[in-house]
């Protein structure tokens, strides 16, 4: 029944993208009536402006961008100078500075979610702060942080650490603060250690949501790094984006844009299944 | 490319690059790139090729001549009037390079060109330099990146080093124009829609961009609309724009025209989505649109180093003003790595022969040029307009400013260096739309406008 189910879903899947093709295909057929009424002009006229040769006018057909996904999967790990790489280079540049951010934006949330968690009068201090930060577009640091940080690299780094270490900060205090009253008594019934009981008890109660916290800011991460690259530009999938978008080439476009859809979709992957692995039943 | 080719040999043409050898462009190319020859026979054959140029102005002469008395002889000959030698010396001399490993910035735009043609022909490397060039997405940006000293040297719009050394937009930092890295080769484009609002009096309420505030664009569209009787701060709105997404812009609709750096120009007639109204030449001949910025404190620190890389960019930049080498400039710039825009839209900017958009082909050899020499002159102009617009306030020392920025001796020392003839003097006269602009005049000529912020 469930796997019969399954096979259904993957069939509506597979049925609905070809449809989405196919009128895509339909909807950027050549229009013949255009093309005609030019060719008549000026030849010379004509070869300047391209006509005839092909050109990026118009929305590009699903056989165009079907074109950039074989040329640019086919080699992905070329290096044609500094500005022009590999799709692989590029998402691997675009990981790099995701998982720096992220892993220093962890290295403080933690900690300071649990001790916001574990001591309402801070939670209570602190909320302000939290509230007013939080909401700012983690964009809108980037020129404070490339005029103090004098560099643009450690800029992106720094925004990616910005915006991923809200979700993470809330979400630890808030699974900290609400760990079951019961279980913190039997602790202190028998007696536990300070220490031994924030990570024998507290964690483990409060991972499943520190984890939730965790994907959130990890799906945003990957939201703003292509913004941001494409600010700073150099390298990773962002500049690819922008460097495309300079030459009006679409269908590298939305090459880019499926590839950062597929790895974002895996990094969420990877974190369900993470949690996953710490949740539990009550 | 005919500056590598042997000019001792007579069945090779010195003219246009398009030879008419029945095989491919592509072939054609491969087979004369310079990157495949060694670079010491690449920099003998400029040398000598130009020498025969000079020699033989008409390519046909220099055939007959080595016909008659064979290549070696003829090379024989000529070197006792022409130390080949010692203008290779000359032009290789250099002392232990400070550093060799160099980040330089660039917008992907033609004005680059020379700072861009100087890698891939090998002419940093030639130098002993490894040169790093990198896109950037932004002049702000490039700002802020020599500011952070992530970039040794920079592409830079005219007008920025003075306004950074000022600090004027940003903290104040020392910054050299070492060359100039283009002149004209700018223009007005119009979105398709205006197609019969000629005339500047009717784009009242028109949204223009330019690439940055401190920009010779920004300087030539107010002056363009102020004599035209328009006032740049209240009958029109200008936004900076970084210029590879004004196409995208005007296409959208959220630019009714730009005064842009070329490709950007042509590549909206390309695509359809605009037309070229007016080309900056026609505004001043021969303006200056972009140089090539170093930070004072790179030259002092690395003096050998900053002369090789003087030396690598003017040779570029010599190649560049050569019409003939325009053809196969467009094909090495049009790659992804450089300006990553079709070879016809380049090759239109840089021959000077293009569509307009408004159904014209039209034959302008100087739509761009590459003329490195900083003159003073300009860079007073550009203070001029600076204080015009409201920029700068009160008092502005011209020729101390232009002095301390533009480097004209440096200049003058190496483009004798690699044999090209520096002009005499470091201030000129020149006109815009007609009215002259005397350099030793600076506040007189600001005070004959009647649009103006001061």
């Amino acid at each position: 029944m469930m796997r019969s189910e399954r096979a259904k879903a993957a069939l509506i899947s597979v049925l609905l993208f070809l449809v989405f093709v196919g009128v895509w295909h339909i909807a950027t057929l050549p229009k013949e009536s255009a093309m005609a009424a030019t060719s008549g002009a000026d030849a010379e006229y004509a070869a300047l402006m391209g006509k005839g040769a092909e050109k990026s006018g118009g929305f590009p057909a699903p056989a165009q961008v079907g074109k950039a996904f074989v040329t640019y999967l086919s080699d992905p790990f070329y290096d044609r100078g500094p500005n022009d790489k590999g799709i692989a280079i590029q998402l691997g540049h675009s990981l790099a500075r995701v998982g720096l951010g992220f892993l220093l934006a962890v290295l403080v949330a933690l900690p300071a979610g649990f001790t916001i968690g574990m001591s309402p009068l801070l939670m209570r201090a602190l909320d302000p702060f939290i509230q007013v930060l939080k909401p700012i577009s983690p964009l809108a640091w980037m020129p404070l942080a490339l005029y103090t940080l004098k560099d643009s690299s450690i800029s992106g780094i720094f925004v990616i650490f910005v915006c991923s270490i809200w979700p993470m900060l809330i979400n630890t205090a808030f699974g900290v603060a609400s760990v079951r009253r019961d279980w913190l008594n039997v602790a202190r019934t028998l007696e536990v250690k300070p220490l031994r009981k924030a990570f024998m008890v507290i964690l483990p109660a409060a991972a499943p949501t520190i984890l939730t916290g965790m994907r959130i800011s990890m799906g945003i991460a990957w939201l703003v790094i292509v913004a941001a690259e494409m600010l700073v530009g150099g390298t990773g999938i962002g500049y690819f984006v922008w460097n495309e978008w300079n030459n009006l080439a679409l269908p590298n476009v939305i090459f880019a844009i499926t590839m950062i859809g597929i790895v974002g979709m895996a990094l969420d992957g990877l974190f369900g299944r993470l949690q996953k692995l710490v949740t539990y039943r009550e | 490319m005919s500056a590598f080719k042997n000019p001792f040999d007579d069945r090779i043409s010195l003219g246009p690059c398009s030879c008419g050898q029945p095989h491919s462009q592509a072939e054609h190319h491969a087979a004369d790139l310079p990157a495949a020859v060694d670079s010491e026979t690449l920099n003998r054959r400029v040398i000598e090729s130009a020498i025969m140029r000079a020699v033989f102005p008409h390519d046909g002469e220099r055939r007959n001549f080595l016909r008659a008395v064979g290549g070696s002889t003829a090379l024989t000959a000529l070197a006792c009037f022409f130390p080949f030698g010692a203008i290779e010396a000359m032009a290789q001399e250099k002392g232990p390079l400070e550093k060799t490993d160099l980040k330089i910035g660039f917008i992907p735009i033609t004005c680059a060109s020379p700072l861009i043609m100087a890698d891939p022909l090998g002419f940093y490397k030639k130098e002993g330099l490894k040169v790093s060039m990198i896109k950037t997405a932004g002049w702000a940006l490039i700002r802020d990146k020599v500011l952070n000293k992530e970039y040794e040297a920079s592409h830079m719009l005219a007008p920025m080093p003075i306004a950074i050394s000022m600090g004027v937009g940003s903290s104040p930092m020392p910054i050299n124009v070492a060359t100039i890295q283009n002149i004209n080769g700018q223009a007005i484009t119009l979105h398709v829609k205006h197609k019969d609002k000629r005339d500047p009096k009717q784009w009242k309420g028109f949204k223009f961009a330019v690439p940055f505030e401190y920009s010779m664009h920004n300087f030539l569209l107010r002056y363009y609309v102020a004599e035209h009787g328009l006032d740049p701060d209240k009958d029109i709105q200008i936004r900076v724009v970084p210029p590879p997404e004004m196409v995208a812009n005007l296409r959208a609709g959220n630019l009714d025209g730009y005064l842009g750096p070329d490709p950007f120009n042509q590549r909206a007639v390309f695509d359809e989505v605009g037309f070229i109204h007016l080309l900056s030449k026609e505004i001043w001949d021969g303006h200056p649109c972009c140089s090539f910025g170093v930070p004072t404190q790179f030259v002092k620190e690395n003096p050998n180093t900053f002369a090789a890389l003087y030396r690598s960019v003017l040779t570029a930049a010599a190649m560049a003003r050569d019409p003939k080498n325009r053809p196969i400039m467009a094909e090495v710039l049009s790659p992804a790595n450089y300006l990553n825009q079709p070879k016809t839209v380049l090759e239109q900017v840089l021959t000077g022969k293009f569509a307009d958009g408004l159904g014209n082909v039209k034959t302008v050899p100087d739509r761009a040029d590459f003329d490195p020499f900083p003159w003073y002159s300009m860079a007073v102009w550009i203070l001029s307009q600076m204080k015009r617009w409201g920029y700068l306030k009160g008092e502005v020392r011209y020729k101390d400013i232009s002095e301390q920025v533009y480097l004209v001796t440096d200049a003058r020392k190496r483009m004798a260096e690699v044999g090209l003839t520096p002009p005499k003097e470091s201030y000129r006269k020149f006109k815009l739309m007609g009215k002259e602009f005397d350099p030793a005049a600076p506040d007189a000529y600001l005070n004959s406008f009647a649009i103006k912020r001061s």
